[in-house]
This record gives structure tokens, C-alpha cells and sequence, in this order.
């Protein structure tokens, strides 16, 4: 752990002193024993069943573990008895807050190795449904970053101004959650009458929402105290954990897969901004996700206006054979950067994919972060990082 | 990159995005060469491959019929490959946005690689996964505990000879659990 120590911050290096100085001490004196704390499995702050082990020394964290797997379904596996349309309906469950984001990759690599591009028209409404759901995820992300610190109202006004959002999705693809609606080739269906103003109006109170939200949460003092300058994570660190996303960028690197890897899709049509913030703190990832929220605003706005007339369905044969090849697809997903190796045989289905999912390396980092942190601050810390379960876990 | 790595490359190929093979031996040795030399900083993931094709198709055979006899031949993917397993990993430079896979061979008789993870520190917990999912050994690493599943669970799910019990075990689309319609004369149809 060379490297690691090098850009340890001094307060994370008295803690580990300190927990050196802990463990020397417990035969002689008794009265700084260390505690382990068990949080979780079910924890209001962990979106979902993921157990934290943090042994503490006093009220700081010395050591903390993540403990995953409650909610290992094993899609790499079962990917490779399912034909490539069947796929699409497991890695929906992926990121269950933002799922059609979870297709896309999948689809667009699929395509890849078919040498098949979606006709214009579907990309532009595939880039607008996934912006949609970086939306409602990071939406409720928003909201419920306050819970955690006991602001109780951001969570209302989140769910209230996410349902705006899911009864598009719904509008669109007739799925509130799991749309399962890309296809390969395209979409399954054009958007319905009416659509385009609705969401329209829509994005004009989700700027709103971003208004309040930083009224309410941003400018609080209490929120500010609890976040600024806890739980930074240097540059160096978050590259070597793969940190991806916003918890990349509130790190202070400018990479956005949206705009730095040309993929068929509708991104580059748009003028949209991507944001860094140099501080690496809680503060500056959720920032971060706050601004991506106003942008993707921004972006669905821009795209909902020009749309191209067309076919929404390239011509594939019905029967999807993938020819054989290798292919490798992230886009960056509302948590971070989402990836599909794809390994085909020439087959129904394909030989072997890996899922690599944002929030797996998003959590990776909690043993390095958590260390020297205080117990209240384990639940902020995680609540910026902004994982879900079934994104570590698949 | 070719001048960095030197003979550490086996094979490399190009298509869209690039793929290195490096030697088994060299495999530390040269993502440390990516990370300091060539500016690869940024640790996407790790996994593994196993390369032979699965004995038991996708699971879809009728249990009362004799099992059929696959084709079980070994052949590698781009960049080639001697072994059956092969962990692969990918890697990016976060200021010129160019990324890398890079393969390595784990020798058959005795799954064992290095340990990255104090190259990358990501690399950790991928090397957990990979180490339970296909049972290979990373020399060097701190913690190799099961992340997923049980302790006391035997086998490595995601190599290919592991069969996918749920479909062993019931026949696969479901055509067992039809029961008659109520009035239906012929019983349910199945599709």
C-alpha cells in the first residue's frame, strides 16, 4: 500500500497511529478498549442491505469494511444462458433507479459487434430516456442526502419531482421502472403524442427542484459543517480505485465519458458543461451531482427540440445472432461509469459478459476513506459516494 | 507503448480499442509500466475468461433425453491465448482518454498471478471477485475472503464446467408446471 500511504491526509495518519497506539494499549489499560460496530444489514443510511463493519477508537473509525454480496444474483452467469433481447431484462435490475441507463451499454455493444447503428432518430430518444433517468436517480440521490443528516422536507420535494419524471419514462416506454425498451438496432417505440411539451414542462420544475435543493440543503450551515473537508479523497486515490462519475470529477478530473468517447448517441448535439470541483470532499461530489442534474436538464431540453424524423429501428434479422468478436462498452451512467464486455461466440446468446457496474469501485474506496472518520460521519461519507445495492452486487 | 513494454508483449491487437497480451511472468511488471511510464492511472476493472465453452449448452436440454455431446475445444479471443483462463484487466489514461485492456494466461495446472493491487488498489476487491467466481489464486494479495457467496460454498460459479443448478434441476422454458384450464378439455397451452 505504498502509494496509499504517500497521499495519506494527516488526519487519516493519526488515526491509524492512533489505532496502532489502541492496539499496544489494550493489554495494559483498559479504559480505551476498541468497540467494533456492526451498521447494517439494514440501515436506513445504505440504501439497501449492505453491512458496514467499522472498529472504532473512541468515536473515530480505525478500520471499516464493507461486507456485500446480500443481493449477488449472479447476472454474469445467467447472462450466459439468455439470448442478447433476454439480457436487457436482467441488467435493467442492475441500477434499478436509472435502469434504462442499464441497457444502453449492453445494446450499444451488442450492436458493436453486429456492426449495426441505430437510426438517428433512436439515438437522439435514447440519449433523452437516459438523461431521464440520470434524472430520477439523482433526484432522489438529492433528496435523500438530507435525510442523513436529519433535514427531513428534501426528501418530499425529491420524491414529489421524481414521480414527474418516471410518469415520462412511463409515458414513453410504459415502464415506471424497468422500461426494458432498447432494442438492438433501436427502440421499441416511437414517442407517444403529447410527450415533448409535457416534458418540456417537466424539466422547468425539475430546475426548480435544483433551486430548492440548493437553498435548502447547499446553503445550510449544518449540511456544510457535515460535509466540507470530510472524507476527501485526493486525485491520485480515485483513479487508482476506479472511482467513476461525479465521485471522479468532485476529485478534480475532467473525464466524462459522454463527452470524451464518441458513441452513437446524441450527446455531442447538445451544449452541456461538465463539472469539476477540486476539493474531493462529501460537499463536492454531491455539488457535483447537483450541477449534472441542471445540465441533464439542459441536455433533454436541447435534444426534445430536435429530434430527426426517421425510422426508429434499424433492419436486423429477427432472430439475433451475434457474430463473433469482443467488444467493450461503458457510458456514463448516473453513479459512474457503466461497462459491458461482451465476449460473443457467434451464437444466441452471448459466451460471456462482464459487468462492470459504477458502484462497485464507488464502495471499494470505503475501507481507505472511512479510515479516521467519525461514526456520524460514516453515514455522510457513504451517502456522497452514492452507491445502490444492486449496482455492487449485480 | 510497444517501446515502454518491450518483449513483455505477447500479442496486440486493434480494433476499435486495443488489446495487449503480456506474458505471465511480466504481468505485474507491466501494469506498473502502464501506470508510471505511460500515464495509465485509472483502474477500470478486472476480471477473468474462461475460454472453454460450457458442457452443458445453455442449459436447455430435455432431463429424460441422453445429454449431447458438446464441442468443448478451447479457442482463445482477440490477442490470442494459450491457457483456458485468462484474466483480463482495463486500464485509462484520464488525460489523453485513451484506455487499454490487457490480458494475461494463468496457467492451467496451477491457477496463480501476481497481485496488482498495490499497483492499482482498486484492483482489491476485483481480484476478491475474480478469485471466487473462477478460483485463481493472487499471489501477494492481503485479503482474498470471499465477497458474494457463503464461506462454505464449493465451486466457482462462473467457470464454464460450474452448471446453472436453477436450470439442472427444472427444464428450461418452463414446461412442466402447466395444470389444465378449469372447463379446458385439452389443458393449458403452453407457449
Amino acid at each position: 500500500m505504498s502509494i496509499t500511504d504517500r497521499v495519506l491526509g494527516d488526519r487519516q495518519r493519526l488515526a491509524y497511529i492512533a489505532s496502532q497506539a489502541a492496539d499496544a494499549r489494550l493489554n495494559v489499560e483498559l479504559e480505551t478498549e476498541g468497540m467494533t460496530l456492526n451498521i447494517g444489514p439494514q440501515h436506513p443510511a445504505t440504501h439497501g442491505t449492505l453491512r458496514i463493519i467499522a472498529r472504532l477508537d473512541g468515536e473515530q473509525v480505525v478500520w471499516a469494511e464493507p461486507s456485500c454480496g446480500y443481493m449477488h444474483r449472479g447476472y454474469e452467469k445467467l447472462a450466459e444462458v439468455r439470448t442478447y433481447p433476454q439480457v436487457t431484462t436482467l441488467v435493467n435490475r442492475i441500477d434499478w433507479l436509472g435502469s434504462f441507463a442499464n441497457e444502453v451499454p449492453f445494446i450499444l455493444a451488442a450492436e458493436k459487434l453486429m456492426d449495426v447503428e441505430a437510426p438517428a432518430r433512436a439515438q437522439h430518444i435514447r440519449t433523452i430516456l437516459f438523461e431521464l433517468s440520470r434524472i430520477a436517480n439523482v433526484s432522489l440521490f438529492l433528496g435523500d442526502l438530507g435525510v442523513q443528516m436529519g433535514a427531513i422536507t428534501p426528501v418530499f420535494f425529491a420524491f414529489r419531482d421524481r414521480e414527474y419524471v418516471l410518469n415520462l419514462i412511463e409515458g414513453a416506454t410504459g415502464g415506471r421502472f424497468h422500461p426494458n425498451f432498447d432494442r438492438i438496432g433501436g427502440l421499441k417505440d416511437d414517442l407517444p403524442k403529447g410527450w415533448i411539451a409535457e416534458t418540456k414542462a417537466v424539466m422547468k420544475k425539475l430546475r426548480t427542484f435544483c433551486d430548492q435543493i440548493e437553498d435548502l440543503l447547499f446553503g445550510n450551515e449544518i449540511f456544510q459543517s457535515r460535509t466540507r473537508g470530510i472524507g476527501v479523497i485526493p486525485r491520485d486515490v480515485a483513479l487508482q480505485y476506479g472511482l467513476s462519475g461525479a465521485n471522479l470529477r468532485a476529485s478534480g478530473v475532467d473525464w466524462d465519458l459522454r463527452r470524451d468517447h464518441p458513441l452513437p448517441m446524441a450527446w455531442n448535439k447538445a451544449d452541456w458543461k461538465v463539472w469539476t470541483h477540486p476539493d474531493g470532499d462529501s460537499f463536492a461530489r454531491c455539488w457535483i451531482r447537483l450541477q449534472e442534474t441542471r445540465e441533464a436538464t439542459k441536455i433533454v431540453d436541447q435534444l426534445i427540440d430536435t429530434i430527426p424524423s426517421g425510422p426508429i429501428m434499424a433492419k436486423v434479422p429477427k432472430i439475433i445472432k451475434v457474430p463473433e468478436g469482443e467488444a467493450w462498452v461503458s457510458t456514463e451512467n448516473p453513479l459512474g461509469e457503466m461497462g459491458y464486455y461482451v465476449v460473443s461466440r457467434g451464437e444466441l446468446g452471448p459466451f460471456r459478459v462482464k459487468i462492470r457496474s459504477a458502484s462497485f469501485n464507488n464502495i471499494s474506496i470505503a475501507p481507505w476513506v472511512l479510515r479516521g472518520v467519525y461514526v456520524p460521519d460514516i453515514v455522510t461519507v457513504l451517502a456522497s459516494l452514492y452507491f445502490i445495492l444492486g449496482d455492487i452486487d449485480r | 507503448m510497444k517501446a515502454a513494454l518491450g518483449d513483455r508483449v505477447v500479442d496486440s491487437f486493434h480494433k476499435d480499442d486495443l488489446w495487449l497480451r503480456v506474458r505471465t511472468d511480466a504481468w505485474k511488471s507491466s501494469m506498473r509500466t502502464l501506470r508510471d511510464t505511460l500515464g495509465f492511472h485509472y483502474f477500470s476493472f478486472l476480471s477473468a475468461i474462461d475460454w472453454m465453452p460450457s458442457p452443458y449448452g445453455r442449459g436447455e436440454d430435455d432431463p429424460t433425453e441422453p445429454p449431447p455431446v458438446r464441442d468443448t475445444t478451447i479457442r482463445p479471443g482477440y490477442a490470442g491465448g494459450d491457457t483456458r483462463m485468462q484474466v483480463f484487466a482495463r486500464v485509462g489514461n484520464p488525460v489523453s482518454h485513451v484506455s487499454v485492456i490487457v490480458k494475461v494466461d494463468v496457467p492451467d495446472a496451477q491457477p496463480t498471478l501476481d497481485s496488482i493491487h498495490d499497483v492499482y488498489a482498486g484492483a482489491n476487491w476485483h481480484e476478491r471477485e475474480t478469485h471466487e467466481m473462477f478460483g485463481i489464486n493472487f499471489a501477494g494479495h492481503p485479503d482474498l475472503r470471499n465477497m458474494y457467496l457463503p464461506v462454505d460454498f464449493e465451486g466457482h460459479p462462473l467457470r464454464k464446467d460450474y452448471p446453472l443448478l436453477a436450470r439442472m434441476i427444472k427444464p428450461w422454458p418452463g414446461i412442466v408446471d402447466v395444470e389444465p384450464l378449469p372447463g379446458g378439455s385439452e389443458g393449458g397451452d403452453d407457449e
